[in-house]
């Protein structure tokens, strides 16, 4: 089976000619755009400012309580942390988990139609003890909240 | 690569869940045979479909665990709806595979 | 039940091959006095845990909420489904002559993981789920991975052994731990066990009982407490997040003993066997789990 989202692999320059050059022709609408691309700058920030700079055009999120979030306090295994987010923010577009301390914070997000709930669970890697961002996006405005996870190594638990 | 699906129903939201057999290798992991570095390998993109409808896409990087374990929701699902879930990786790899709702 | 009990024991390996030498019988031997023992033991090291919540594991022991929150999300979908489907797709699919495993089992191999592992009187040998597996594969004229290579290297040949195993674990699920130990033989071999978990091993110095009885519950410094040993057996084969697949119960000897840094022994060794059926008789009464996430 071919992707057809193979073509927007490309490094850069001509992916985003591509993109632009099938929106200006009409056929992609401007949502499926977006999401038609992988974010490979987004995921290759090395802090959670420029990732959300990337992936949002700002960083500039505001904490709250609205943001409702399910993480271990401490990780069993780092290498598996099961975590997940929800939300009652009306017209939720995306949401994004970032691992502060991770190399390239960036570890999943997810674009919603009016059709989805505002919900997403993942399991993801935490390379140390962190802090883990959830932002949700929603009326166009960014919110978030975080929780710490500890992550210990050794033991008998290997 | 195998994958899973599961729904859940309650409260009128139908929880999705899929669980790929994929490696997610972060490209930074040694090899302890080669001493080499093993490339990255990892799910770049999952796309949720419900009767053909695209109801979300997931982007994921290599911090997503191997053998992801992927959950969204959707509203107003019914018994016997189809939800398929398609997805490719860094190297081009794709799977998919549609269930219907339980 | 005791005539399918019986009809279990008998297992299905032909030949009467005399294994190795009649082990001497403890001079006192009472394993049902050693089961009151060792469940008054915990009842009263952990005066909260109810007893058939030892079967998930040290996921059931108090100060575990954090860890037992992120076991019952994995849960919800468990990651060894993958492994597990596999492990199904072998029991169900016919060998060429058209029977299937089932053939080889009493009961189709439904309900009867709870009397596992049984003490063979033909063949003087204590015999694991894995071998009876093995062996009727081999009793049906065909090979597979698992039952050529050497299991304690071939990560890929054990852990499809490993499935398969689980497969016929889940068609037991829920079934209550029953070991009979009424042949003399059984009761030997049940002594070689106890004295293996009661022996210091290892530059740690440490025996199965000093972590797993004395310090269950409590963490030697790492990221995860010591598991309690009732309940120890059934949950397996099971999945670790460390390994990212399902597992035999002898891989987590053998990796246990390293931790301790001694000698891992042999998957399907006899220690191994009598060990799991000294184990496996100390959790009488608690209800199969296996396949399981597990520590």
């Amino acid at each position: 089976m071919t992707n057809p989202n193979r073509r927007f692999f490309l490094k850069g320059a001509v992916a985003s000619a591509v993109a632009v050059f099938a929106a200006a022709a009409g056929w992609i609408s401007p949502r499926r755009a977006a999401a038609a691309e992988w974010p490979r700058d987004a995921y290759a920030a090395k802090t959670v400012e420029e990732a959300l700079k990337n992936l949002y055009g700002s960083s500039a999120a505001v904490a709250s309580p609205e943001v409702k979030i399910r993480a271990p306090l401490q990780a069993e295994n780092g290498a598996v942390v099961p975590v997940s987010v929800s939300t009652n923010l009306p017209d939720v577009q995306s949401i994004s988990v970032l691992v502060e301390k991770n190399a390239a914070p960036l570890a999943a997000h997810l674009n919603l139609t009016p059709s989805a709930v505002p919900y997403f669970s993942a399991n993801i890697k935490l390379g140390a003890t962190s802090d883990v961002h959830f932002i949700v996006k929603s009326g166009g405005k960014l919110y978030r909240a975080k929780q710490l996870v500890k992550v210990t190594v050794g033991g008998c638990g290997g | 690569m195998a994958m899973k699906m599961r729904t859940k129903t309650a409260n009128g939201e139908t929880e999705i869940m899929v669980l790929i057999d994929h490696p997610m290798e972060t490209g930074q992991r040694v090899d302890p045979k080669t001493k080499e570095k093993i490339p990255p390998h990892f799910i770049q993109k999952l796309t949720f479909s419900v009767n053909g409808k695209e109801v979300a896409v997931a982007d994921l990087g290599v911090a997503v665990s191997r053998d992801p374990l992927i959950k969204i929701k959707v509203k107003n699902a019914k018994p016997g709806d189809k939800v398929k879930v398609a997805w490719s990786d860094n190297k081009g790899e794709t799977g998919e595979k549609e269930i219907a709702v339980s | 039940m005791r005539s399918a009990r019986s009809r279990a024991l008998r297992g299905l390996l032909v030949g009467a091959a005399l294994v190795g030498v009649l082990p001497t019988l403890g001079a006192h031997a009472d394993p049902a006095q050693d089961l009151k023992q060792f469940r008054e033991y915990f009842k009263k090291k952990f005066p909260t845990v109810r007893f058939h919540n030892y079967a998930s594991g040290f996921y059931a022991l108090p100060g575990m909420d954090d860890y037992r929150s992120q076991w019952e999300a994995f849960n919800e979908f468990p990651p060894y489904e993958i492994g597990l489907d596999a492990g199904r797709r072998e029991w169900e699919t016919p060998f060429k002559n058209g029977k299937t495993y089932a053939s080889c089992f009493v009961n189709g191999g439904k309900n009867i993981a709870q009397h596992y592992p049984y003490w063979h009187e033909a063949t003087r040998q204590v015999r694991t789920a894995e071998m009876d597996l093995i062996d009727c594969v081999k009793h049906n004229g065909e090979e597979r991975a698992f039952t050529t290579a050497d299991l304690s290297k071939d990560t890929r040949a054990r852990v499809q052994l490993a499935n398969l195993t689980a497969a016929f674990y889940e068609l037991s699920q829920g079934q209550r731990v029953e070991i009979d130990l009424s042949a003399p033989g059984a009761v030997a071999a049940y002594e070689e066990g106890k004295r293996f978990w009661w022996s210091r091993r290892g530059q740690l110095n440490f025996s199965c009982a000093n972590c797993h009885m004395d310090l269950a519950g409590k963490n030697l410094g790492g990221n995860q407490p010591l598991s309690a040993a009732l309940g120890h057996p059934v949950g397996w084969p099971a999945y670790r997040t460390v390994w990212g697949q399902l597992e035999t119960i002898h891989q987590r000897y053998a990796t246990c003993n390293s931790q301790v840094r001694a000698k891992p022994l042999k998957q399907g060794s006899a220690t191994y066997n009598n060990l799991q059926l000294y184990e496996t008789y100390l959790s009488s009464g608690l209800p199969l789990s296996a396949p399981s996430v597990r520590n």
